[in-house]
């Protein structure tokens, strides 16, 4: 398919606290939407879509379009989880293309730390109506973290999959956390023990939460938020900013299934027809975003999108690649991450704001002459119901 | 002890799963249309998640299967786990062709003691209340 250029993300925001108390998820969005318009040069009124996955104070797109002051004529309520953001990229580039829409914002805000929310470790709630995979899952007391430690497992068996290839990706984000302030900022406020650059022995060190899954190889619960601004080429031309344009995107879910391979994930599926939607290959990405709520998640994405053979992610990640500074590969997760810099719970507005700073020349940790990056995200959990969607992304 | 989180009700696609637990019975449904390409339906839905169909029956597993995948719990926060111990959830396939969630118990180091494509067998955990019950599995 050829690749087409009709709709940038154009203005972008992170909130720069991970550890804000007093401040409401609300305002948290309201004030990256600021900024993100601030960023792009564009006023307030100018934004005719709204993109929201309502899961904070869970007002979706019609509450927060009100609580904004804005008259949308495309309102999108698409909740996957953490990739709900590259799934509303998707939409959001698509009715722009269709000429239904010309400036869009995805907001996300979080207060997941300051209201001590134990996402990996809670167990069920019993909370709301029940469902049939509560019923069918919650007496037995899985956690979160347990849910990706059961694809860890089944990948080192299936693959022989090492604990010190899965440490790489810890290091390397981490790499890359250590020069980006506001998560050096985020890892102090969060109380890390040691904010420090990290080696594959200190991540086998760290206390296994659940087995095989250490303490180094899970994200942090933060808060946070930001926004993206995605607009029409028309209008991209005459923003502050380059336009890093959307080429291409794919979505894709997967269940606990009879007889299914846990260590697939959807990416398996929506991996390809992205980069066919985008006319580029893997080979060609210079930066990838990969949703890093667990290094098995990072190991899977790395796999099904297609950047090694499936089964040898853990040859990959160990070839010394993953940082932006080394050569042969694409670099990941050059902001810190979730596990080193943000994860308020869903991750994926950031694997597209820094996918958009890499591709202007404004990271912390810039790759040398970025033309093209992936931000995939994966939302819900991956040993069961989950969504992954890649967005592709190509400097002007 | 604080007790698990138990099924609710009504909830009636899982509804008489657990009812079946009361006479220690496992069950499943397959679909009734011979033609569909993948029959055995789980979790429980009133309906064949292969082929659409509204035509099922109810099964009673042999409880017997293997370790698809699992892991060990060492950091739970709720009250019903957090002083369990170690302890290990997993998906279990079981003989007929479905896979579940489960505890494999009656191990001493879940971590070292339990493996992946290892027969395992039903054990039943009595709730308390005299009538459901967890189906867990442990080595065969």
């Amino acid at each position: 398919m050829a690749q087409t250029r009709e709709a940038a993300i154009v203005g972008i925001h992170e909130y720069p606290l991970r550890v804000a108390p007093g401040v409401s998820a609300l305002q948290i969005k309201a004030a990256s939407a600021s900024k993100a318009l601030e960023d792009a040069g564009l006023s307030w009124q100018d934004v005719d879509a709204v993109y929201d996955n309502g899961s904070h104070q869970n007002i979706g797109g019609l509450g927060i379009s009100e609580y904004l002051g804005l008259n949308p004529r495309l309102i999108d309520n698409t909740s996957v989880g953490g990739t709900s953001y590259e799934f509303q990229a998707h939409h959001a580039a698509t009715m722009i293309a269709a000429g239904k829409a010309n400036v869009a914002l995805l907001t996300y805000g979080s207060t997941s730390h300051s209201d001590r929310r134990a996402i990996g470790t809670a167990g069920a709630t019993g909370q709301g109506s029940p469902t049939p995979f509560n019923n069918m899952e919650d007496p037995w007391g899985m956690t979160l973290i347990s849910g990706y430690g059961m694809v860890k497992a089944r990948h080192m068996h299936q693959y022989g999959t090492t604990n010190e290839q899965f440490a790489e990706i810890s290091v390397a984000t981490r790499y890359h956390a250590m020069r980006n302030p506001e998560a050096v900022k985020a890892m102090t406020d969060l109380e890390f023990v040691g904010v420090n650059e990290i080696t594959t022995q200190d991540v086998l060190d760290s206390r296994m939460i659940a087995w095989p899954l250490h303490l180094l190889e899970c994200c942090m619960v933060s808060d946070g938020g930001g926004a993206v601004i995605i607009a029409s080429k028309e209008v991209a031309r005459n923003c502050k900013k380059p336009p890093v344009w959307i080429i291409g995107g794919a979505e894709a879910t997967k269940y606990r299934e009879n007889g299914g391979d846990i260590t697939v994930s959807a990416g398996g599926q929506s991996g390809p027809r992205a980069f066919e939607d985008a006319g580029v290959t893997p080979d060609e990405i210079d930066v990838l975003m990969a949703y890093d709520s667990f290094s098995i998640t990072v190991m899977c994405m790395i796999e099904d999108l297609g950047f090694c053979k499936k089964g040898e992610g853990g040859d990959y990640v160990s070839q010394g690649i993953l940082k932006f500074d080394q050569k042969g590969g694409p670099a990941l997760n050059t902001d810190g991450g979730g596990l080193s810099s943000n994860h308020p719970g869903e991750r994926g507005i950031f694997l597209l704001l820094e996918a958009a700073r890499q591709l202007r020349g404004e990271s912390n940790s810039q790759v040398e002459n970025a033309k093209l990056a992936v931000a995939v995200g994966n939302g819900g959990q991956l040993g069961a119901r989950h969504a992954t969607s890649p967005t592709i992304l190509a400097a002007d | 002890m604080t007790l698990r989180p138990q099924p609710r009700f009504p909830e009636p696609d899982t509804e008489p799963f657990w009812e079946a637990t009361k006479q220690r019975n496992l069950v499943y449904q397959t679909c009734d249309k011979a033609d569909c390409t993948d029959r055995v339906i789980f979790y429980p839905r009133a309906h064949c998640d292969t082929c659409g169909s509204l035509e099922t029956s109810w099964n009673t597993s042999k409880g017997e299967g293997v370790v698809y995948t699992y892991s060990v719990i060492m950091q739970s926060r709720h009250p019903a786990f957090k002083d369990l111990g170690p302890y290990a959830v997993a998906y279990v396939d079981l003989d007929e062709g479905f896979r579940m969630m489960t505890n494999i118990v009656n191990v001493e180091n879940p971590i070292t003691d339990i493996e992946i494509g290892m027969r395992v067998k039903l054990v039943w955990q009595d709730q308390g209340d005299g009538e459901i019950a967890l189906p867990m599995f442990e080595p065969a």
